[in-house]
């Protein structure tokens, strides 16, 4: 599935996390390769939101190196604005901009970042909408919307930006069930069209689709990673196997 | 039971025996008091010689012109005004300061607001305006703007700064005043600007935003909304605390009454009229501000 000679895109390398004193990730390698689609999993607290974060520096490391698309990313970067522009980033809870219309939550980034018109912004917007299926909604304010298309306008704002790689923070944890599916089609449609994409959930029929590794983490560690057939028919760690048998006997 | 029929009535509220007696007693407190001051201190009132410093009939031109106490609330008015204009540039400045990672500048807002809270207003006001009258006016030069008065002797002038004669002890009274209750505004912009939930800063630093777009952008449209009422209490107390400028005889309401109050020994009318006027003004615009802020409440979504 994964071109051999594709770019690496995101590189962690021996990357260690303190909250004060406790230890929250410890000596994190992982490379994603360019149209690669990583899942990530694990039991509550095991460091899979701090993982992600600490790739666009919404949280800082202390050890070990991040490169996204060959640049090392640390607290200390000036230009760090333009790396988080080339990660998007969909969260648990939507976060869109509550004083906003759902129009200009899109265009805010590029009119501020990209430089570019406000008609050109606008026009982008909208083809981005249409994509995740809500360009009638564009005037409306957050609050007007359901979960569901919250979250969708929420991968909407990330996708304006143009990124070249896409995290996705358990985006459908938040959502009634009966939203799950609208959210899933538009993640599985965008992985379909090659993003590079790193996604922190439990939905196994999306992972089973489009991931090409999946990530077990527990306790701050990677324990495992796997192809998804593999490693949801047959998981190696004993920590993996508890994990699914939990997850399953739900 | 039938679902249909109406909800019981809620419980009517009504006097107690408690009630009648607190009323009584406050009744019987005002009446003591009149009659002290009618028999004991035998009194006279005179309530037409202190109304005469409201609008006073002009002999020569022959129509009602306004007097000392009108001059004086419009004093405190354009004090109120202006105070609060520059209160919330400080308050915002200062507030976002307070939330900064940025040592030094968590310190000096930080020692701003308790030296402001922790001396009294009096002692805070006489000091600061030691400093603005003989350091900072002098430096800027304020006395020589507009010799040649083109703009000083404009209306619009007169309506936004007053007696341009007067100008520097009014800019004095607005600086002093903005600095207090800047302190206060301060807190109440902390307190709006940590309110807006961490997501939203999140949200704004993914998808690239300077640090600057994030809070112009972001926060502080968001934390404005939420801090609204709180400022709207925060101008009404700052028109009260206006009256504190009179100490360095800055010309508004109370330093007007002080001398309406030596030249006519009227003292208790002079301040009971004041009083009045205060409180309209303040009370007038409690209403308003809680009218625009039912109207801002259903314009919501
Ligand atoms: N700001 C913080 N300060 C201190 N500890 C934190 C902070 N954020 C996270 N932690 C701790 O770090 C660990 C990892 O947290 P993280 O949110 O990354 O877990 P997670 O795998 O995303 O869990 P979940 O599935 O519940 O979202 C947890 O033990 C958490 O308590
Ligand atoms: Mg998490």
């Amino acid at each position: 599935m994964l071109d051999a000679h594709a770019k690496p895109l995101v590189e962690i390398t021996g990357m260690c996390k303190w909250y004060g004193d406790f230890s929250a990730l410890f000596d994190i390698n992982l490379t994603v390769h360019e149209g690669e689609k990583v899942v990530v999993c694990g039991p509550s607290g095991s460091g899979k939101s701090t993982m992600i974060r600490c790739i666009n520096q919404l949280e800082a490391h202390q050890k070990g190196t991040i490169r996204v698309d060959g640049v090392e990313v640390s607290p200390e970067l000036k230009n760090i604005e333009g790396i988080r522009r080339e990660v998007g980033m969909v969260f648990q809870s939507f976060n869109l901009f509550p004083h906003m219309t759902i129009l200009d939550n899109l265009t805010l980034g590029p009119t501020r970042n990209r430089g570019i018109s406000k008609k050109e912004a606008r026009d982008l917007a909208m083809h981005y909408l249409e994509r995740v299926h809500i360009a009638e909604q564009a005037e409306k304010y957050p609050v007007q919307l359901s979960g569901g298309q919250q979250q969708r306008v929420a991968i909407a704002r990330a996708l304006c930006m143009k990124p070249k790689v896409m995290l996705f923070d358990e985006p459908t944890s938040a959502l009634d069930p009966e939203m799950i599916a609208g959210v899933l089609d538009v993640m599985i449609e965008l992985a379909e069209e090659g993003m590079t994409m790193i996604v922190v959930t439990h939905e196994m029929g999306f992972a089973r689709k489009v991931a090409d590794r999946v990530v077990f983490m527990d306790q701050g560690e990677i324990i495992e990673v796997a192809e998804p057939e593999q490693f949801f028919s047959n998981p190696q760690s004993d920590r993996a196997q508890l994990f699914l048998s939990q997850l399953l006997g739900h | 039971m039938d679902r249909n029929s109406p909800p019981p009535a809620p419980p009517r509220k009504r006097l107690t025996i408690v009630d009648y007696l607190l009323f009584a007693s406050v009744i019987g407190l005002i009446v003591f008091a009149s009659y002290r001051v009618n028999d004991v201190l035998v009194y006279h009132w005179n309530w037409s010689r202190v109304f005469g410093f409201i609008i006073r009939f002009d002999e020569e031109t022959g129509s009602w012109v306004a007097n000392l106490l009108m001059y004086g609330l419009a004093t405190t008015l354009r004090l109120a005004v202006w105070g609060t204009i520059f209160a919330t540039i400080i308050g915002i400045l200062m507030g976002y300061w307070r939330t900064v990672d940025n040592l030094t500048l968590r310190i000096i807002s930080r020692s701003y607001v308790e030296l402001v809270r922790n001396i009294p207003p009096v002692v805070f006001i006489f000091i600061f305006y030691f400093f603005i009258s003989s350091q900072l006016f002098p430096a800027l030069g304020v006395d020589d703007i507009d010799r040649d008065g083109y703009i000083v002797n404009t209306w619009a002038f007169w309506i936004l700064f007053g007696d341009p004669a007067l100008l520097s002890n009014f800019l004095a009274g607005v600086l002093c005043l903005a600095m207090f209750e800047g302190a206060y505004v301060t807190e109440i912009v902390r307190a709006g600007i940590q309110a807006v939930p961490k997501g939203q800063w999140e949200a704004a630093r993914a998808i690239g935003l300077s640090r600057t777009n994030v809070l112009k952008d972001v926060i502080l449209p968001q934390a404005l909304r939420k801090i609204l009422p709180p400022m709207a209490g925060q101008f009404i107390t700052l028109i009260k605390d206006s009256a504190i400028v009179s100490l360095i005889s800055i010309q508004e309401l109370t330093f007007l009454a002080t001398e309406v109050a030596a030249t006519t020994t009227k003292v208790f009318e002079t301040w009971i009229l004041v009083g009045a006027m205060y409180f309209v003004l303040c009370y007038s615009f409690a209403l308003l501000f809680a009218w625009l802020e039912r109207r801002a409440a259903r314009s919501r979504r």
